[in-house]
């Protein structure tokens, strides 16, 4: 598609961003009607820059109906260690120990496969193309303006759906929702540094003041290298130092990462914030980070997008078959991922607005008190009982959560 | 004061995008421009993982 100045463009549903929870969307949309879904794509290449530590669960593959392909899967772990900042560690996972519980992938891989499996099902991209704006007629979505190769021009269409990510821009012009608070954004940065002597097994976590209001994580992606990152709450940068600052001064003090050498850098935003109270309006559907549904503890967005994509897709042909994109109509699809996402979405929210305020003596005590515990998976309940048996006033204010 | 957007440092990855509460900041692929609604309140300028945001007085 190379729109000439000034041409009007028309499809069915037009999916703003070429994500892996836009591609979703834009599948099983089109999978489920005959309907022209287009995918529009800022980026020149989908899937790149990365901007994600690349950890996720494999559980929600299979729902989606994608193969555990070995295309973009690096590595498989065992579990999670967590350390606290004077260096007591606990495992989660051990139990289990002999299956895998998680995976770090190729997002820029992992991306491109998403784009593969919609455009088997007749999904159209368009690379290099912006949404400038989005436009309305009386409240009601109808498409956007756009810029591909310097060329402005309007798609139009009925159905809209938002996967623009954390910067959501369709999300605050269509006037969904405000400004995020910067204390439910977390700003990250990552190397991948390879020559790192590590377990590649499991995954690590480092917490306290090494990333005030976040952690340093350490993913393997082989046997001898790893994504070496950190996410710090916007709250608790005072611009003297960057997030770089903070990661340059851990590799610089970890001996794990001393003969490490850097071969790519990641930078990005991520929102940890709690569930909007709407995410549709006439015409428009927001999903994935877009939409807010990243894990606030764990800042993952991957999983939640891909289960609410799934569903938003569905609802949009839905919509397509019965021609109707009213806000109304919608309310299925705000029903159905609410069901799914939203009670632990509320839950680790709370518990993040706790966490941020442990100081580095609470961590090494919950670590510490958590260190012989057989623990699973990483729940935030399985943590707090655990932590209460041996500390029951450090769990007090978390007590409404148990 | 104006925004200063140091584009040797600029990884385009929108991190100062969706921080902006004003909503003043578009990234189209590798540019990044900031328009008249900024308010130069400062948060891109903490937002930016890599310190490539600076606030210049006038």
């Amino acid at each position: 598609m190379d729109p000439d100045e000034g041409e009007i463009v028309n499809c069915d549903v037009l999916v703003v961003g070429g994500g892996p929870i836009g591609s979703t969307a834009a599948r099983f949309a089109a999978k489920n009607c005959s309907g022209h879904v287009l995918v529009i794509e800022k980026r020149q290449e989908i899937g790149s820059p990365v901007r994600c530590a690349e950890g996720v669960s494999l559980s929600w593959l299979d729902e989606l109906e994608i193969e555990r392909s070995e295309h973009f899967i690096n590595k498989k772990v065992l579990g999670a260690k967590l350390y606290s900042p004077s260096g007591h560690q606990m495992t989660i996972g051990k139990e289990i120990a002999g299956d895998e519980v998680g995976a770090v992938v190729e997002r820029d891989t992992f991306d491109k496969e998403m784009a593969v499996l919609a455009g088997i099902e007749g999904v159209d991209y368009s690379l290099k193309t912006s949404a400038v704006d989005v436009i309305q007629e009386n409240g009601v979505v109808k498409g956007v303006k756009a810029r591909k190769m310097g060329n402005n021009f309007e798609i139009h269409s009925d159905l809209v759906i938002g996967a623009d990510g954390f910067e959501s821009q369709i999300g605050r012009w269509a006037d969904i929702y405000g400004a995020i608070a910067p204390k439910d954004i977390m700003s990250c940065f990552q190397y991948r540094m390879t020559n790192i002597d590590f377990d590649p097994d499991y995954t690590h976590f480092f917490l306290g003041s090494d990333a005030p209001g976040g952690y340093v994580w350490i993913f393997p992606k082989s046997e001898e290298s790893a994504n070496v990152g950190l996410g710090i709450q916007l709250s608790q940068l005072d611009g003297t130092k960057s997030p770089k600052d903070y990661l340059d001064e851990f590799i610089e003090k970890n001996e794990w990462l001393e003969q490490g050498q850097e071969v790519d850098m990641v930078s990005g935003g991520v929102s940890v914030a709690a569930p909007p109270e709407k995410v549709t309006k006439d015409g428009l559907m927001l999903v994935g980070d877009a939409s807010r549904v990243v894990d606030p503890i764990t800042g993952g967005g991957i999983a939640n997008g891909m289960k609410q994509a799934k569903i938003c897709g569905e609802i949009a042909a839905k919509a397509v078959k019965d021609d109707d994109f009213s806000e109304d109509f919608f309310s299925e699809y705000e029903e159905r991922w609410r069901e799914r996402l939203e009670n632990k979405l509320w839950r680790n929210y709370m518990a993040k607005e706790k966490a941020v305020e442990l100081d580095d003596d609470e961590f090494d005590m919950i670590i510490d008190a958590l260190a012989d515990e057989d623990i699973e998976e990483m729940s935030t309940e399985a943590i707090l009982k655990a932590v209460g048996e041996k500390y029951p006033d450090l769990v007090e204010s978390f007590e409404d959560m148990l | 004061m104006s925004l200063e957007i140091n584009d040797d440092k600029c990884m385009h990855c929108g991190a100062c995008v969706g921080s902006c509460p004003e909503n003043s900041l578009f990234l189209r692929e590798f540019i990044l421009e900031v328009d008249e609604s900024c308010i130069e309140c400062g948060t891109c300028v903490r937002a930016c993982p890599i310190d490539a945001l600076k606030l210049r007085g006038d």
